[in-house]
């Protein structure tokens, strides 16, 4: 009856490979609705730097067979399903001898890392603020200086992050202004080099953090509301309960889980915001990757790391799934 | 079976004794207004009332009469732009207005206890029914073994009539009916003085409501506490209550015995009340869709109810009514009735 029922778990786990596999076939189809393919554009390019090229069907036709560009779609599918699964995404066209799983796993930690601490941070602070701003005992001064807080809500998190850069990196000089660590720093588990890292992630996690938490300031607000409306908030005051417990058993508890639910629907959203976000502090995470690979139009690494990002988001939003009935108790039934 | 003649019996007693009575709850002149932009809105006029030891007090009246807001006042619950403007509250000869929210709130729950209109949302729907209990009684009490709280709490649930089974469980597995009962319990675990009931069985069907008010009946006689109930279901009312009062548009119009309102209701508006309960053996039509509700915000001059009242006279639309006791507990605010020198009482309008 009660927490995660063996069905609600295998129907999160459908929709979540749902997902992934709607998001890589839609990868694959992409690419492969612009004109040309890969090869000749790249024969191309070779007939423009060298001139002429000698037997160049023979090249083509040798790398089609190659690459299994001759092959029927369903098998050039399943192969690439199938590599999927086992992470194997092939070689980075501009850096050539790498693969773009090693890419893609140099990168993943530095972005995980970022989103997690900045999504937790604006979550708590946005949440905080916004039972804040509804509770009635809070002081008037902090209750006329939250909104004021908010302001850079309406900015975009690159141009929060400019300013930031320009402030306190360029004139200010109190933080780094690029990478994730200090040059010559060599990385380990040592306590230079973890002081150094979240030395160099501060400004990229205000940027996410103070363009985003004003709008879950206003949401509990909303939610905070709503719920200080409710029949059991108002019993918990003629019970006697103490200020604090009952804003914190009855109240927020309450207000939280609509919250949630947005968090859950908003990670995607922000894995896009943070690419911009890395490119400009040259933080070397996914976003950075992906934005290096779409200039060097390097189509492997691109189609590996927005595959990867999906699939992180949709792990997230599974794993949120997953905790939700523990936080709602009325949301197992739903799932039977 | 036993049981319940006995606690007729009590009733009756009580009924025959009635001067001997130790009042708990003193109302006077309650005023609570809620602030809009286009003026405030008087949704309590000044009412006075006393609830007895041991007494179930009925408070009636339409949609909007502000029976609500008066308990809600008691309780000191109202929420902006409510608020109460004036008058007084005494619990056990202590005024409560003007106790500082810390203090009323040592007084919540242990002298003042509300039965809500639980079936709805009266419950958190995030916690378990056992804790949503052991919180108050922890609070006001102090922390004590979990075993001890549990037997308390399973002995609350014999009392309502609820299956221990439901101790672990969240109010949305529950019924209705379950619910409510769940709040009454809640509402009796600190044995308090007053209980108030606010339309606790209007959101159920009749036969669970039946069951509902004979759980809250049988409390009531095994704690002996004092209860105001609210109520507009006048035919559950008579079953349940000791005295009625009937309110209009944020007044007190006549506070009876159930036995006199029923039998002889003095009052205008209560005889409209008493007439509209609806009957098998004729169908009668609604006398009260005569006339409008005045402006909230601006009463007219004189008696509140002119506008609908069927009797009404020149002397209703200049001076207003005050509360008079016309017979032996029978109070009523009206014109309509002189008395006379030799202490009779005689209807205006019947005698011109």
């Amino acid at each position: 009856m009660k927490g995660i029922t063996l069905v609600y778990f295998l129907r999160r786990f459908g929709i979540f490979l749902l997902t992934v596999w709607i998001a890589a076939t839609l990868i694959y189809i992409i690419p492969r609705m612009a004109p040309g393919d890969p090869i000749s554009a790249m024969v191309a390019r070779m007939t423009q730097q060298a001139g002429y090229i000698e037997n160049s069907d023979v090249i083509i036709a040798g790398w089609r067979k190659r690459f299994g560009l001759d092959d029927p779609w369903y098998l050039q599918y399943g192969r690439y399903l199938k590599n999927l699964v086992t992470f194997d995404f092939g070689y980075s066209l501009a850096s050539f001898p790498t693969t773009v799983k090693e890419i893609v796993f140099r990168a993943l930690p530095w972005t995980l890392g970022l989103l997690s601490v900045s999504t937790a941070l604006f979550f708590f602070i946005g949440n905080f603020l916004g039972a804040m701003l509804a509770w009635n005992k809070t002081p008037r001064i902090i209750k006329g200086l939250i909104p004021v807080s908010m302001i850079f809500t309406s900015v975009p998190s690159l141009l929060a992050a400019l300013m930031l850069l320009y402030f306190f990196a360029f004139q200010l000089g109190w933080f780094p202004s690029l990478s994730a660590y200090g040059r010559g720093i060599v990385p380990g588990w040592t306590w230079t080099f973890i002081g150094s890292v979240m030395w160099h992630a501060i400004l990229p996690i205000m940027s996410i953090v103070v363009v985003t938490f004003g709008f879950w300031t206003l949401g509990m607000r909303g939610m905070m509301i709503t719920v200080e409306g409710e029949d059991y908030v108002t019993l918990a005051k003629a019970k006697g309960l103490k200020p604090f417990y009952s804003l914190y058993r009855y109240t927020i508890r309450n207000a939280i889980l609509p919250q949630i639910t947005a968090l859950a629907l908003t990670l995607g959203t922000l894995v896009g915001g943070q690419v911009l976000v890395e490119y400009i502090f040259s933080y070397q995470g996914m976003g950075n990757a992906i934005f290096t690979a779409i200039r060097n139009q390097d189509y492997p690494v691109i189609q590996g790391t927005s595959y990867i990002l999906i699939l992180t988001t949709a792990l997230a939003v599974f794993i949120m799934d997953m905790i939700y009935p523990l936080i709602d108790p009325r949301i197992s039934h739903e799932g039977n | 079976m036993s049981e319940a003649q006995t606690s007729h019996s009590n009733t009756t007693a009580k009924a025959k004794n009635w001067a001997d009575a130790k009042p708990v709850l003193k109302v006077d002149d309650l005023r609570i207004h809620y602030e809009t932009p286009k003026g405030a809105v008087i949704a309590v006029a000044g009412i006075s009332f006393t609830l007895y030891e041991g007494e179930t007090l009925g408070l009636v009246g339409e949609s909007g009469c502000g029976k609500s807001t008066t308990a809600y006042g008691i309780l000191q619950l109202i929420q902006p732009p409510g608020h109460i403007v004036g008058g007084e509250i005494g619990l056990e000869g202590k005024n409560l207005i003007g106790l500082s929210e810390r203090d009323f709130r040592r007084l919540r729950w242990t002298k003042l206890a509300l039965i809500p209109q639980g079936a709805m949302n009266s419950l958190n729907p995030t916690m378990k029914v056992h804790e949503q209990i052991a919180d108050v009684i922890v609070t006001h009490e102090g922390r004590q073994s979990k075993e001890k709280i549990k037997q308390r709490i399973l002995d609350l649930f014999k009392t309502v009539g609820l299956p221990a089974r439901i101790y672990d469980m969240f109010p949305h597995e529950l019924s209705g009916g379950m619910k409510q009962r769940v709040c009454i319990a809640m509402g009796i675990c600190l044995n308090p003085t007053v209980v108030i009931a606010d339309e606790s069985t209007s959101a159920l069907d009749v036969v669970v409501q039946r069951v509902v008010a004979q759980t809250l009946l049988k409390v009531k006689e095994l704690l002996g506490v004092s209860m105001i109930m609210i109520g507009h279901d006048m035919g559950l009312m008579a079953q349940m209550v000791d005295r009625i009062a009937v309110m209009y548009a944020g007044k007190i119009v006549e506070i009876a015995s159930v036995h006199s309102l029923f039998k002889e209701p003095m009052h205008p508006y209560s005889q409209v009340l008493i007439d509209s309960i609806p009957s098998l053996k004729e169908k009668k039509p609604l006398k009260i869709t005569e006339g409008i509700t005045h402006d909230p915000r601006n009463p007219p001059p004189g008696c509140i109810f002119q506008l609908r009242c069927p009797h009404v006279m020149d002397v209703c639309r200049s001076k207003e009514p005050v509360m008079r006791e016309l017979k032996p507990r029978q109070e009523v605010a009206c014109h309509l009735y002189e008395v006379d020198a030799k202490g009779e009482v005689k209807n205006v309008a019947a005698s011109a």
